[in-house]
């Protein structure tokens, strides 16, 4: 019959459709966004930072950046915390991403300081050899529009103070996606709650390695360090290192679990080993040496 | 019936036009892959990565694929129904009124005027141009179909209405919005619900706009070609309301493991896992009408881009299914096994079919004999060389990226940072822009084919009255 009625098989076809779009997407609307998924500390984007996610959007970062972390080991170790829907209430449009040509950036809020991502959006390469990310150091040329983001903030709904759209005049696009980048997975304390202690006493593997030894892991130092404390160790963004200031023990800790407020990311994704390696590679390599 | 009351003017149009973007989409596609490894050839602020992969995918889907869906389906509703199109100067304003649409697409999304929402970057004024466009197609389909002289309606009119159907609901439902100005708006759902309203569309666009429409070609062009009907009607009956009843459930394995409620994603793993069997109705269903008839894969080129078509639809749908699981996705999911798996899709099943069918209507609505059979040939070969090169180089990368980003040491820490996953993807991602580059290569020497045919060829009147006489 069907086969015969044009209007028939629309009808049908219609009815097949619609059974899986409601139940998939329309129904999770009772539960999505709701006092269930509610996470009290999760705050809506001030105007510089809606400013920057629009930008983020107009360059396309989603291409090659997700921002959600899956329960998983591997990836938990990786960026941070795994990610919760109470976290996106305010995220217009969704943007999770599908492609990870560069890392998910959904913990990245707080894990270097302003410093490096300035210089890393203007020329990725030196803070990241090797990398394909392009550069967008043309943003800082682009002044933003304080106006223009009034209005979007209140298309929005969020809250925002004169003073707050006034003191965007003179700020610029770089200035925008750097203060996003920083609020990144952010509300939640999530570093604190996974913050790991290190219990019982640190015992350096690798106590009185000779130089010879230590040189291959100059490139760890290279790859993990240089970016921030010079290939030198002389400071950049981060300070000048002279390993003998500290113990083993506080050297370890530093690196392993970072300097959350000091702008010193945590290195505990590195593995014990590795860390230690660095330990020794800091306080001794060095020490009576005419390396430099 | 004679050849001159249907419309083929619009049908020429359609062809040549959806070419034109065909070649684009690839064009953009082998320039976004260098720039995967040459991050020098970012050209801020318009010809970045960034902005520049949008319109390649953009242009790949709506222009050529859907420029395709215009140009096949107008002629197939013509001939199925025996009766001219019911309004030839709405497809005339629905031709430019395309084009004019995805020239304006290209345009803002080079200026970054985009929504992020991926398959469907386009702010909200192209989306009205698009729901416009659409209803304008819609209703000429329809309503040829309503006037036809022909009692049945062939399994192609119905994939064709299910999909007029299905992308309305479709795009109208996800283009949802709040403008701000001309050429920004926010998403009318927030977060989690936006993300499962996004791959809800994301995925069905893909059976709406990928799937259904090719089978559509598939099942009028493959007899056509061999001369032989379809081997079962039944087969074709279950196949269609079987796929598109399932499709819908199964947008949500684009978001295993995301904070999507695990319900929805346990329904999407179901749902795709039984997709195998209407994707695999349609298979056998191609693969049983060959009967008696294999050794034409060898003596007609169009049987040979419409079953290696059919074959790569097949390894899509297996492919994608063992996808959708939650412990393969997770090992795989977010790597360069994906963009493989896609490209399989798209550069293998859509546009081999997409091929045979404009090689099937080149002769009959222009009423040339193609210019060159081994050229035809050699294309064929370039297009599949280039596709397989293409994605067997990014499953194998994707596999070493997830083995690498899931390494871990015996004291629980991971074994290598972003960075060192990252460096050792370069060395394939050169491969596959060689694969894109042999491909282009390939839509060279078919748009070559083309010219020359529509130049130089000769007539083809006897050539179109035999295929006439047959099923």
């Amino acid at each position: 019959m069907w086969e015969k009625n044009p209007i028939l098989l629309l009808i049908l076809a219609t009815v097949a459709i619609l059974v899986g779009t409601i139940i998939t997407m329309v129904l999770p609307f009772a539960w999505v966004n709701t006092e269930g998924d509610r996470i009290e500390s999760v705050t809506p984007y001030t105007a510089l930072q809606q400013e920057g996610r629009d930008v983020y959007i107009r360059e396309g970062c989603n291409n090659c950046h997700t921002q959600t972390v899956r329960p998983l080991v591997a990836e938990v170790l990786r960026y941070g915390d795994y990610s919760k829907s109470g976290e996106f209430v305010y995220d217009r449009p969704f943007l999770w991403g599908s492609k990870r040509t560069g890392p998910d950036l959904a913990r990245l809020g707080g894990k270097y300081p302003d410093a490096w991502h300035y210089k890393h959006m203007e020329s990725p390469r030196t803070m990241v050899p090797k990398t394909n990310m392009p550069a967008y150091g043309w943003l800082a040329s682009n002044e933003l529009d304080p106006q223009m983001i009034k209005r979007k903030m209140e298309v929005l709904g969020f809250p925002y103070s004169n003073a707050e759209i006034k003191g965007l005049a003179g700020k610029n696009e770089m200035d925008a996606i750097v203060a996003y980048l920083q609020k990144l997975g952010s509300d939640i304390p999530w570093r604190e709650a996974t913050a790991t202690t290190i219990v019982g006493e640190l015992k350096n593997p690798y106590s009185g390695v000779s130089h010879a030894e230590m040189e291959p892991w100059e490139d760890l130092y290279e790859k993990n360090c240089a970016a921030c404390h010079g290939e030198h160790m002389e400071g950049i963004i981060g300070p000048e290192l002279v390993g003998e200031g500290f113990e083993e023990g506080e050297l370890f800790e530093i690196i392993f679990n970072g300097i959350p407020d000091g702008g010193m990311p945590s290195f505990s994704s590195l593995g014990a080993d590795k860390v230690w390696k660095l330990v020794n590679f800091l306080k001794y390599y060095n020490k009576g040496e005419d390396h430099q | 019936m004679k050849a001159t009351a249907y419309n083929y003017d619009i049908v020429r149009s359609y062809i040549n036009w959806s070419i034109l973007w065909g070649l684009v989409a690839v064009l953009v596609g082998v320039i976004v892959s260098l720039q995967m490894v040459e991050p020098g050839l970012n050209f801020p602020p318009y010809l970045t990565f960034g902005r520049l992969r949008p319109i390649h995918t953009n242009a790949g889907i709506y222009g050529w694929g859907v420029g395709v869906i215009f140009a096949t389906f107008l002629y197939i509703v013509q001939r199925l129904c025996k009766t001219p199109l019911w309004s030839p100067g709405l497809a005339r304003f629905q031709l430019w009124f395309f084009n004019s649409t995805i020239i304006a697409s290209a345009v803002t999304l080079l200026l970054g005027y985009t929504t992020s929402k991926e398959y469907h970057e386009m702010e909200w004024p192209i989306d009205v141009m698009v729901v416009i466009l659409w209803v304008a197609f819609g209703i000429n389909v329809i309503m040829t179909i309503v006037k036809r002289r022909e009692e049945h309606m062939y399994i192609s009119l119905w994939y064709m209405m299910a999909a007029i159907v299905g992308i309305a609901i479709l795009y109208l439902v996800n283009a949802a919005a709040v403008p701000v100005s001309l050429f920004k708006s926010y998403s009318a759902y927030a977060g989690t619900n936006d993300a499962n309203v996004h791959w809800w569309f994301g995925h069905n666009a893909v059976a709406m706009a990928l799937t259904a429409p090719p089978l559509a070609m598939f099942y009028y062009f493959l007899p056509k070609s061999t001369g032989v009907p379809i081997y079962s009607h039944r087969l074709s009956i279950i196949a269609f309301w079987s796929l598109i009843f399932m499709y819908l459930w199964t947008g949500a394995h684009h978001l295993l493991w995301t904070p999507v409620p695990d319900w929805i994603q346990t329904l999407a793993m179901a749902f795709s896992v039984m997709l195998i069997a209407p994707s695999w109705g349609s298979v056998f269903n191609g693969y049983l009408s060959m009967n008696g008839q294999w050794h034409q894969m060898r003596e007609n080129y169009l049987v040979k881009f419409l079953i290696i078509g059919i074959t790569f639809y097949g390894l899509q749908t297996l492919q994608g299914p063992m996808q959708a699981i939650r412990t393969f996705s997770a090992f795989i999911h977010y790597t360069d096994w994906i963009p493989a798996h896609i490209h399989m899709g798209t550069m293998g099943w859509v546009s081999m079919i997409s091929f045979a069918s404009i090689y099937y209507l080149i002769p009959r609505v222009y009423g040339k004999k193609l210019f060159s059979v081994p050229l035809a040939n050699l294309q064929f070969w370039l297009i599949l060389t280039g596709q397989l090169l293409w994605s067997i180089s990014l499953w194998v990368a994707g596999v070493l990226q997830a083995g690498m980003w899931t390494a871990m040491n015996p004291d629980g820490s991971l074994t290598y940072t972003f960075m060192e996953t990252m460096v050792e993807m370069y060395p394939y991602w050169w491969i596959r822009a060689i694969g894109g580059l042999i491909y282009l290569a390939g839509i060279i020497v078919f748009i070559y084919n083309l010219v020359m045919t529509v130049r130089n060829g000769e007539s083809a009147a006897t050539n179109v009255a035999t295929a006439e006489g047959r099923a």
